[in-house]
Order: C-alpha cells, then sequence, then structure tokens
C-alpha cells in the first residue's frame, strides 16, 4: 500500500525457482528497510476464519501465502 | 617578472578562495532548492487529478475485500466502518501502561464472550468498548504515514487504511496497541456517534442474522 496510489504490485514471483526467490527476498529486505510493516492474510483452519499473519523475516512467510502485503508502520496520530 | 606574476596570481587565488567558496555553495543551496520546488509542483500535479485517488480507492476496496471475512465486508460496506474482537485479557489493551512489551498475548478460549471489541474507522481513530454494554473504553490514535515521501501530503486511501489497521489489529494487536495514542473516548470521535454506529451495527445484524446476532442476544 502506498499513500496516494493505494495497492502497488513490487514484484511477483514463485518461491520455489531459485531467481525468483532472490529477487523477492531482496524486495522483502527493502521493504522492511524502508520502514514498512508487512503482513499475509491467512484463513484460520478450524473457524474459516480471516485474520491477518505480521511477518518480521522473509522465513515467516507462510509456504502457501500468495501475496505479502506491506503497508507503512504504525506510529500515534 | 614571471616568478612576480606567479606570486601576484598565487595572492589573488587566495583572496578571492572564500568568494568562490560562497559562490559555489550559493550555487548549490539553488540547485537544492530548485530541485525541491520541481518535487513540490510534481507533488501538485499529482495531487491535481481527480481521478487517481478515485482509482486508488477502487483498488483499494477490492484488496480489503479479499483479505476481511466476508461479514467484515459487508459491515464496511454498508455501515462505513468494521469491528474487530480484541483477543487480548479484558482489561490489557484499555490501559496501555500495564502493557508489558514482553508479555505474550493470552487469547480467550474459543468459546468465551468476547470481552472487548474495536471498531475501525477509516482515518480516525480506532474505538474500543465493550460489546455487551456497549460503554466506550477509549480511542486508540493510528495512522500509517508515509515514510518514504518525507514531507508528503498523501495519505493511504481510506480502505487502505482500514485495512492497515484491521491487519495490524488480527496479526499483532498488542504491537499496535503500543504504536498508537490512547486517549479517552470523545477526544476525536463523537460519542452520540460511536454510540449511533454501535446501535446500526446491532440492527443490521439482527437483519442479517436475526435472532442469532451476538449482541442482540446479550442485550
Amino acid at each position: 500500500m502506498k499513500p496516494g496510489h493505494g495497492e502497488v504490485v513490487l514484484t511477483e514471483g514463485d518461491p520455489a525457482v531459485r531467481e525468483d526467490e532472490e529477487r523477492l527476498v531482496a524486495e522483502f529486505r527493502h521493504q522492511l528497510d524502508e520502514g514498512m510493516w508487512a503482513a499475509v492474510p491467512t484463513t484460520q483452519a478450524a473457524s474459516g476464519r480471516r485474520q491477518a499473519q505480521m511477518v518480521r523475516d522473509y522465513a515467516d512467510i507462510p509456504a502457501d501465502a500468495e501475496r505479502v502485503i506491506f503497508f507503512p508502520r504504525a506510529a500515534g496520530g | 617578472m614571471l616568478l612576480a606574476l606567479l606570486a601576484l596570481a598565487l595572492v589573488a587565488a587566495v583572496l578571492l578562495a572564500p568568494t568562490i567558496a560562497r559562490a559555489a555553495r550559493q550555487l548549490n543551496e539553488r540547485r537544492v532548492r530548485a530541485q525541491a520546488h520541481r518535487r513540490a509542483r510534481l507533488a501538485r500535479t499529482e495531487f491535481a487529478d481527480p481521478g487517481r485517488e478515485r482509482r486508488a480507492e477502487q483498488r483499494a476496496r477490492e484488496l480489503l475485500r479479499s483479505c476481511v471475512n466476508d461479514e467484515e465486508w459487508s459491515m464496511y460496506r454498508d455501515l462505513g466502518f468494521i469491528r474487530v474482537y480484541g483477543r487480548l485479557a479484558a482489561r490489557r489493551p484499555v490501559f496501555q501502561d500495564a502493557i508489558s512489551a514482553t508479555e505474550q498475548p493470552e487469547p480467550p478460549a474459543p468459546d468465551a464472550a468476547p470481552q472487548y471489541a474495536y471498531l475501525i474507522y477509516p482515518h480516525k481513530p480506532i474505538v474500543a468498548y465493550v460489546p455487551q454494554t456497549r460503554r466506550l473504553l477509549s480511542e486508540y490514535c493510528v495512522e500509517f504515514p508515509d515514510l518514504t515521501g518525507a514531507i508528503s501530503q498523501t495519505r493511504l486511501p481510506d480502505s487502505d487504511d482500514v485495512l492497515a489497521k484491521w491487519m495490524a489489529l488480527t496479526g499483532d494487536e498488542r504491537r499496535l496497541i503500543r504504536n498508537a495514542n490512547m486517549h479517552l473516548p470523545g477526544r476525536q470521535v463523537d460519542p452520540g456517534r460511536v454510540r449511533r454506529d454501535l446501535w446500526r451495527l446491532a440492527e443490521w445484524e439482527r437483519q442479517r442474522r436475526g435472532s442469532d446476532s451476538v449482541e442482540a442476544r446479550r442485550r
């Protein structure tokens, strides 16, 4: 999410492909270095409820995640 | 003669050095100002595009819809806000000072009644309240500023702001609350409006699910 623009696709690829994964990791780190927060929308297996999982490391991203959403970190308003 | 000319040139160079340095500094400052002016003009041009914000909001709504639960999406579409139940122990999000950074959340038992909930409005503080009594607990002022754009006037589209709050609350409630500024109810959001919204929510749920509404049953 980018202020003033909304959703912007940063990069996409198949994590199983080495080159793609390197690009995904690089972009993930870049976004976190920029101060963004990262979250993955998930669905609870038991209840079917949707929620978000905050991720701080590329390795934390669930294997079946289709996307990671970056948004500016929260600050007191 | 040549030696005298060289000496003269050297003296002249030494005398002119501060002037040259000052001129170079002024030139550099002028260049930086011109760049800032160009950036500001560009930002104004972008802001002047009336369709851009509408398109951004449209994309944001689609993204929000794809992430939240169907009931939450319908709530946002129909009422303009989303309710999220708190998942920490009852009193903790209300009294921020009592929250320890190292403490782990204590999720309530799956069948336990939610002790508190939040109303998420776009670009307004998150309002915490007690579902059973509709008592307002506090406002959590939080925003998601553009860190990359320095002094940017832009902000997230409404639906992105709601989604960011939703993700932060459902993903790491404790961290969001820790980053927010907590105030008593009524500082920025009119308590009367919130009570009306809670009534609207109860009616909306009653119509949607009849007597199955959680809050309707508890009244």
